[in-house]
């Protein structure tokens, strides 16, 4: 059962720290996206680089199906990394560092790669660009992790991990 | 599909495609993953916007893209949708991202975004990343092998 408390505090407060930076930075993503599809047709999501990056070091069948594209997705992983740096360099005194503990990263980590290459797509490639192309598989995927995230997140919550 | 990607532009509006997501994904606080982490936890929807503020973006530009338009100018590649096929793996790899991603907040392109915010300590969940992609290729390959008792093509 939800606690009301929570209830309460979803229907009191659901955008404490407002929605402008939230919506502007979707957007963003999505002009991202739009810019590399429109001039090049290819539709760029994130996940994919893990495997076709893994194809220059592994000759396993299922990394080497990426080959063609893995120079480009490196770049396009180089360009996120970047674009974050600018945001980093104009709007932030110091590097930011997260306190989530080091096993929740590598363990989750660890079940996002096998996942989201299973799964044909993460929250770019479902969330966004699947979306975006009205494909009722991606709202599968989307529905699927969301509910199962915010089950885990819960879960986690309620054990009192923390950060 | 070959590597022919030589249109001299090409690699650059790539690296600007990303260079805006990046961008995005740090203006959106989804590099960070406690705010990711507060969504999961229900106690800030703004990942809402962020997720369905780009699939609008994207959903516009493809559709007119897919509809008015012809090839792309720099890969003479039709415009298409992304649509991939429905079946069991979908909702096992999502449930499986799907505790991953509650576990740790971060996705992988928030991940990469991360670390341009000078998150060094992501590198644990990319590193993560890049075993799982692998685990599960190395046994999807090997299994994709033994049924069609085949060899990899090299």
């Amino acid at each position: 059962m939800i606690p009301p408390e929570l209830v309460f505090g979803i229907l009191a407060e659901p955008f404490p720290e407002g929605i402008t930076h939230y919506a502007v930075g979707g957007v963003l993503v999505g002009l991202g996206v739009a810019v590399i599809y429109l001039g090049t047709g290819h539709i760029a999501g994130a996940s994919t680089f893990l495997e076709s990056t893994l194809s220059y070091g592994s000759n396993l069948s299922r990394f080497q199906q990426y080959r063609p594209s893995r120079d480009w997705r490196v770049v396009f992983t180089l360009g996120i990394v970047a674009g974050a740096g600018v945001y980093a360099l104009l709007y932030q005194d110091a590097l930011w560092v997260t306190e989530v503990q080091a096993w929740r990263l590598f363990l989750g980590g660890i079940l996002i790669g096998i996942g989201t290459r299973l799964g044909k797509g993460c929250t770019s490639g479902h969330g966004v660009c699947g979306v975006g192309s009205v494909s009722s598989t991606s709202f599968v995927g989307v529905a699927t992790f969301l509910l199962i995230a915010i089950g885990t997140a819960q879960l986690v919550l309620a054990l009192e991990v923390v950060p | 599909m070959s590597e022919s990607e030589n249109h001299p532009l090409f690699m650059p509006l790539i690296f600007l495609g990303g260079l805006v997501f990046g961008f995005g994904l740090a203006f959106s606080n989804m590099a960070q993953p406690e705010v990711v982490l507060s969504f999961l936890q229900l106690t800030d929807f703004g990942l809402l916007f962020v997720m369905f503020g780009a699939a609008i973006v994207t959903g516009i530009t493809f559709f007119g893209a897919t509809h008015f338009l012809d090839r792309a100018p720099l890969t003479a590649k039709a415009y298409e949708r992304r649509l991939k096929s429905l079946d069991r793996n979908v909702v096992v790899g999502g449930g499986i991202f799907g505790v991953g991603w509650g576990l740790s907040g971060i996705c992988p392109g928030a991940a990469y975004a991360s670390l341009g915010i000078g998150n060094y300590a992501i590198l644990w969940g990319i590193a993560g990343m890049f075993i799982g992609a692998y685990v599960q290729g190395f046994w999807r390959s090997t299994r994709l092998e033994s049924a069609s008792g085949t060899t990899a093509a090299d």
